[in-house]
């Protein structure tokens, strides 16, 4: 059988166990779009924008991983782009799953070989421009090569430490014809020999080091959710006794109605969080990078601690923090050959260092309010979902004010139901990939939580929903403002407000629509309830505006190039708590008041 | 900061120099030298590196190359007893017949190859470590070192590579 090039990337698509793809077409990838419709296998979402791809298969390879599956077998997003400005406009999506670990499979075509390097019409090196931010990335310039390379392409981003792959194809070899031999079950990567098992030595010092802590903490990372590990570190914390805490992309990796669950760290985490690393004579990182959001001053990061640091990725280990213990693994793996090296009769009681933290906790609440404030609060709004939803949908939120409300005021329990763009930081990122994060579960309610700065970045992907009737849930917080860099020009330059004011937007709702979504505003708390459980009732896309007070700031925050330990905690609201609890009333779920 | 000879064992490839230098300008880590060439196993090239930093940031930037899929190998020779080489061409001055014998006689002394003569100058070639070289440049500059250029540092470790026991071997024998 001879297929061409074209012909031979889908049919190694199909045989990947690809089902959806994001992308638009353009000059050099027609050839590919041309045959499309001969692999009905591969449903082919149409985008408006190529940054908009590669977020929709971010989210879909985020949402889709919260089923445990041997590596080899991880859900990849895969989207495609046409040479030149197609491509270019993917490098965001790229860099922000290259940041965050997502596995991720881009295809661009580029102008044929005969065409190569001379500045042609649509022309960009762009391999050249992806190696950075990429796993791995391929400039196919022969056909025969294609079935090699994507399935090296699928092998890479899937195992190991995921990753984003690209794969760049010259139009000419997309119609090329060659004879397929089948597609090959194996690869030849002499140079990728990804460490799974940990070395016992390393795990025994780790078991020794647990059995004497007086004070330890865990901090679980996306590592977890990656590894699919969530039962293995429940089970681990429980043995030990061991209070959980997550990262930013850990959320949901360990669930917070657990009795030892402590919600997240590092910048806008928790009071109690940040102080229980700060005090702790023990931290175990697991499956995390050690990143300056979450760790704060590297210098000043848990200064009586010891710490073991489990990655998969050795590079990351000793990078940013000290190490006392490393350990290079799998996260599932070594959770599993650590937890029977423990010997609970060694350990240390915990009972008053958990007492210790139960106690900053209750001094430093979250942020509450009554339900009869004059303003609506962004917290209120996430409350209100997480009240409508009872905690069961999958929130993604994009980058900023409502990232951190969305991550400190929704109660999360199952695995990838927090999905944000933790790395790069990437705003516009919540609509795409909600959108793919929908189409990866059909079986959940997606809640994007955005931002009116974010929103207008991406939201011509509303046409997406529209058109596919994606049943995705937006929550748009307005107030008129990039609020977090507003909150940081207020506290950090002296309340020098620049060029962050976004008064005179677009009236949300005639925009919602013109893409014919049906929306609500919302400027009262006492309107929340009604209108989420509106929204949610609506069987298909809705648009909530929500216009919040313009000027609230997110606490608790560890300002940057200070320590965990001098985290601010929210001192104007000092006393919430008590105003909160006197007219809310007792919580209607299981009392766990975070 | 010290400075650190990295060898790395790399698959020949379009992309492969590419994507090393990449990691090194990221991280804004200076190279010294750098010189790449074959090896005898086909397809594999042999890069061996010159950099100055703090044995951490050389961890670090060791860690990062092994990231990169066709990197096989990469080693810190800087520990290791090794041999290190460099070859340089110096054009240098020399107007008159007195300083033109100086030059070959100081040339001579580190056993330097005369490999051209024209009327104001002559062209040395030499070949040993980087000290070596530098000493002899420092030697030729009053007379006017008129052009020079260095491949960098190629290294490798004495004895046989690898197992502990054949370098325990080597030590014997060396000691």
């Amino acid at each position: 059988m001879r297929l061409n090039g074209a012909r031979a990337i889908c049919q190694s698509l199909v045989e990947e166990g690809v089902s959806t793809i994001f992308g638009l077409p353009g000059g050099a990838i027609m050839p590919l779009y041309d045959v499309l419709p001969e692999f009905p296998r591969l449903k082919h979402i149409l985008v408006r924008h190529e940054q908009c791809a590669g977020h929709m298969a971010d989210g879909y390879a985020r949402a889709a991983a919260a089923t445990r599956r041997p590596q080899e077998q991880r859900t990849v997003g895969v989207c495609f782009g046409t040479s030149g400005p197609g491509a270019t406009n993917l490098v965001t999506g790229i860099c922000n799953a290259h940041m965050d670990s997502v596995p991720l499979v881009a295809i661009t075509a580029n102008v044929p070989n005969s065409m190569i390097g001379t500045d042609a019409f649509q022309e960009a090196d762009i391999t050249g421009i992806t190696i950075p931010i990429t796993k791995q990335n391929y400039f196919v310039r022969n056909g025969k090569d294609l079935p090699r390379v994507i399935r090296e392409a699928f092998h890479l981003a899937r195992t190991g430490r995921p990753g984003p792959v690209h794969v760049d194809v010259p139009k000419d070899v997309l119609l090329t014809e060659h004879e397929w031999t089948g597609y090959p079950s194996t690869v030849d990567l002499p140079g990728y020999q990804p460490t799974l098992e940990p070395n016992m030595r390393q795990v025994k010092e780790a078991a020794r080091l647990i059995e004497r802590a007086q004070r330890p903490v865990i901090i679980a990372g996306q590592g977890v959710l990656l590894s699919g590990a969530w039962d293995e570190l429940r089970s681990f914390a429980e043995k030990t006794r061991i209070p959980v805490m997550t990262t930013l992309l850990g959320i949901s990796g360990f669930p917070e109605n657990h009795p030892l669950s402590l919600g997240f760290l590092g910048m806008h985490g928790w009071v109690h969080c940040n102080y229980a690393v700060h005090n702790s004579d023990l931290v175990i990182s697991i499956g995390m990078r050690m990143d300056d959001r979450a760790c704060g001053k590297f210098a000043g990061f848990a200064p009586q601690a010891k710490i073991v640091h489990v990655d998969i990725d050795p590079a990351e280990i000793g990078k940013n923090v000290r190490v006392d213990v490393p350990i290079v693994g799998d996260v599932a793996r070594v959770l599993g050959k650590l937890e029977p090296e423990v010997d609970p009769a060694a350990l240390q009681n915990h009972e008053a260092w958990l007492e210790q933290i139960r106690g900053w906790r209750e001094q430093y609440p979250p942020k509450c309010y009554p339900s009869d404030t004059a303003e609506l609060y962004q917290p209120q709004v996430i409350q209100a979902i997480d009240r409508a939803t009872r905690g069961e949908a999958i929130i993604v939120a994009d980058v900023g004010q409502h990232q951190m409300f969305a991550a400190q005021h929704y109660q999360y329990t199952a695995p990838y139901t927090y999905i944000t763009s933790g790395g790069l930081g990437t705003m516009g990122y919540s609509l795409p990939a909600a959108i793919g994060a929908q189409m990866a579960r059909p079986d959940k309610q997606v809640w994007c939580v955005v931002g009116d700065g974010c929103f207008q970045m991406t939201l011509q992907e509303l046409a997406v929903i529209a058109v596919h009737r994606v049943p995705v849930k937006i929550a748009l917080l307005n107030n008129e403002y990039l609020g977090m860099v507003r909150q940081q020009q207020q506290v950090q330059y002296r309340g020098n407000i620049v060029e962050v004011d976004l008064a005179g937007g677009p009236d949300y709702i005639k925009l919602a629509q013109a893409y014919g979504v049906p929306a609500w505003r919302v400027s009262e708390a006492s309107q929340l309830d009604d209108t989420v459980g509106a929204a949610m009732a609506y069987p298909g896309p809705a648009i909530i505006e929500f216009r919040v007070a313009r000027t609230e700031d997110v606490y608790p925050w560890v300002l940057g190039g200070t320590s965990l330990g001098e985290v601010l905690p929210d001192t104007p609201y000092e006393g919430a708590r008590e105003r909160a609890l006197a007219s809310a009333g007792p919580s209607p779920r299981d009392g766990s008041d975070r | 900061m010290s400075k650190h000879t990295l060898v790395a064992t790399v698959e020949e490839g379009p992309a492969t120099l590419n994507r090393v230098l990449s990691l090194f300008r990221q991280r804004s880590f200076a190279i010294e030298s750098l010189s790449i060439g074959r090896t005898n196993e086909t397809g594999i090239m042999r890069l061996t590196m010159v950099v100055d930093g703090a044995r951490s940031a050389v961890e670090q930037v060791t860690k990062q190359l092994y990231k990169v899929v066709e990197v096989r190998k990469v080693s810190d020779l800087t520990d290791d007893a090794r041999v290190e080489r460099e070859l340089a061409l110096i054009k240098v001055s020399c107007k008159a017949a007195p300083q033109r014998a100086e030059v070959m006689q100081i040339a001579d002394i580190y056993r330097a190859r005369i490999v051209d003569v024209a009327s104001g100058s002559l062209m040395i070639e030499v070949t040993g470590p980087t000290v070596k070289v530098d000493s002899l440049l420092d030697l030729f500059r009053p007379y006017g070192v008129k052009e020079l250029v260095r491949t960098g540092v190629v290294a490798m470790s004495r004895g046989q590579a690898g197992s502990r026991s054949e370098k325990a071997d080597r030590l014997k024998l060396v000691g």
